[in-house]
């Protein structure tokens, strides 16, 4: 699998491309600046991006910002962002034009690997990886709303593992029950926030998102 | 004339004299246009106090007086390079109350002295508005057209009147002093301008009482600044100090005892490395709280805009965001304003009760004007809340006011204001990764 990073300290790059190519991906391009990002991104072409969100020369969100323009002109282009702080702010804008395929991490969860692996593939996949503290943020406007109380802890728990864009059978393996029990609990879900169900891992967990993030 | 910076307006000779005259003359069309009309309005209106009318007319005319008084204001420093600072007492839009609004203005000094201005304006600005102009344009007429009507018509100039009677001393000495005056006039205009300019900040400056009591005020606020980042800086100190520095000491201990026990007893080894790694996250997490009170990453990013936003997304209720800035205001008046916003935000989550709310942010009259509103219980006092107060410190620091209209009941709004001005619209760098 193909991947372009982008980080500018020179320790954490190489960390990520070590950590990568240990799992065999092929780093196409590593770079540490946002014009040299949107060029590798529109040249290359990888299966999937590692993106941070603060990148020079303005050390501003210049990783965000040439991410979503290099989706604008690559309709699709997995990216995972990271970065040292996560805003539903951002969080929205990459997931405005929901069609997947976007992850936006804290990068403390590079330290968990396989996790960290996992959501890359996920990405690269066409699927979503939204960090819990996005997720959690995302529960929190909605708290008070009626749809959200009338769900169990229990659904609660499954609906947050799949904002941050897991499949059953991860949640299943995650809190120890049965994929059937999941799906249970996800059809449960669907029923009362009122959205229309869906076979497909990668289209429930947009809906799900679209509907926080509304 | 200290305040003189170099002649304001380029060209040469005849140019400077030109462009001065057309502004005396711009000056005597608004001394009679604005300044005596508003005069009049002014001192009628303050009659009509009495029967009640007054206090709504007042203040609309009064406000009228100071957009003028602004205006020679900034003339003064654009076309004679006088430098003249607004005398006003800081004026959060009366809100409610029209008494409390027109004491404030009749309260303040400066008020008087431009009705006075406005009055003295009417003479002065017409003699000196006029004279550049007239001088130059005199001493033409006394140069040109004196030799040829002298014979003709019953015509006189200056001191030769009529010219018939004076004969050729007359015409001779009508060309000399018309050439006189004009060699005075031409470099004279400019100046002339100036000491109008000069009047002006005579009456439209700050007496030395205001100046005195800003200076107390300033002192005041500047001690309070100090204390207040005094005691952040400690509490930043004391939160890395048993935060993140210790939990790293422990982090690299756990590691230290890893690699020893990794050849006897790799499991126990293992433990606490997973340890290891959870208590970097733990510090990681503290130390993102911590920037973030210091300052928020998304400010650095997109500014009061996004980092107004983003707060308002944080928020367990829809708040309605309207954000009109043409720039970024400087970094620490941003700042200021961004905790200002966070702080009445988290107080509609906290205590209003409020199922909606909605943010204003807009740049006008050289202030950044923050309106939040929620449709809660009300009651909210800023006396009472240490939160509240210390936001009005924070504005104070930069001259900012801060209003809260909170009848029992609700609703609330909470309009704050800061002086400032706007950068053109660029991301500003700023050091530092992430």
């Amino acid at each position: 699998m193909r991947v372009v990073i982008a980080e500018d300290l020179a320790l954490l790059r190489d960390g990520l491309i070590r950590l990568l190519e240990a799992f065999q991906f092929e780093v196409v391009e590593a770079v540490d600046n946002g014009p040299s990002l949107l060029r590798a991104l529109t040249a290359h072409r990888p299966d999937v991006a590692v993106v941070d969100v603060r990148l020079p020369p303005t050390f501003t969100d210049e990783g965000l910002r040439a991410a979503l323009e290099a989706r604008k002109e690559i309709p699709g282009l997995p990216v995972l962002v990271l970065s040292q702080h996560v805003e539903q702010l951002y969080a929205r804008e990459l997931l405005s034009d929901s069609s997947g395929g976007i992850g936006y991490l804290l990068k403390d969860r590079v330290s968990d690997v396989s996790q960290f692996v996992d959501a890359v593939r996920r990405v690269a996949a066409g699927g979503t990886a939204l960090d819990p503290d996005v997720v959690a943020q995302l529960l929190t406007r909605r708290a008070r709303e009626e749809p959200l109380q009338a769900l169990t802890p229990r659904e609660r728990e499954v609906l947050e593992l799949m904002a941050e864009g897991r499949s059953n059978a991860a949640i299943a393996a995650k809190l120890f029950i049965t994929e059937k029990a999941i799906s249970k609990h996800t059809n449960n879900i669907f029923g009362k926030l009122n959205l229309p169900p869906s076979e497909d891992d990668n289209r429930r967990v947009l809906a799900v998102i679209t509907y926080l993030n509304a | 004339m200290i305040d003189h910076d170099e002649g304001p307006a380029p060209g040469g000779l005849i140019s400077r004299w030109f462009v001065s005259g057309v502004r005396g003359l711009v000056q005597v069309v608004l001394a009679f246009a604005a300044g005596l009309p508003l005069f009049i309005l002014s001192v009628v209106s303050f009659a009509l106090i009495l029967v009640g009318v007054g206090v709504f007319l007042l203040p609309p005319v009064l406000r009228a007086l100071r957009t003028l008084a602004d205006q020679q204001r900034a003339w003064a420093a654009e076309w004679s390079g006088v430098r003249i600072p607004a005398p006003y007492r800081p004026d959060p839009r009366p809100s409610g109350n029209p008494f409390r609004g027109l004491a404030r203005l009749l309260g303040d000094p400066a008020t008087w002295r431009d009705v006075l201005w406005s009055l003295l304006n009417v003479p002065v600005g017409l003699l000196l508005g006029l004279l550049p102009a007239a001088m130059v344009v005199y001493g033409v007429e006394g140069m040109l057209v004196a030799p040829w009507i002298g014979g003709v018509a019953d015509y006189g100039w200056g001191p030769f009147w009529t010219l018939d009677d004076w004969g050729f001393v007359g015409i001779a000495g009508s060309v000399v002093l018309g050439a006189l005056l004009v060699v005075i006039g031409l470099p004279l205009g400019p100046r002339i301008l100036n000491a109008h300019a000069l009047f002006n900040r005579s009456l439209l400056s700050p007496t030395r009482a205001a100046l005195e009591r800003r200076v107390q005020e300033l002192t005041a606020t500047r001690s309070e600044t100090v204390d207040a980042s005094a005691a952040e800086l400690r509490r930043i100190e004391r939160d890395l100090h048993d935060g993140a520095q210790a939990r790293l000491v422990a982090l690299s201990m756990n590691i230290g005892l890893a690699e020893e026990l990794m050849k006897h007893d790799p499991e126990a080894a293992q433990r606490l490395l997973a340890e290891a790694r959870e208590a970097s996250g733990t510090a990681l997490t503290e130390l993102r709280d911590l920037v973030r009170g210091i300052h928020p990453p998304v400010l650095a990013e997109r500014g009061l805009d996004g980092g107004v936003r983003a707060l308002a997304l944080s928020l367990p209720l829809p708040v309605d965001v309207t954000i009109e800035l043409a720039g970024r205001p400087e970094a620490p008046v941003e700042s200021a304003a961004y905790f200002a916003v966070a702080e009445m935000l988290a107080n509609v989550a906290k205590h209003s009760g409020a199922q909606r709310a909605w943010i204003d942010v807009h740049h006008s009259g050289g202030a950044l004007k923050m309106i939040i509103g929620d449709d809660g219980t009300g009651g909210a006092d800023p006396a009472a809340g240490s939160g509240m107060r210390g936001i009005e410190r924070r504005l104070a620091a930069f001259d900012g006011t801060m209003v809260v209209t909170s009848p029992p009941g609700g609703p609330t709004v909470v309009t704050m204001e800061l002086p400032c001005a706007l950068s053109s619209p660029r991301t500003l760098p700023s050091s530092g990764t992430d």
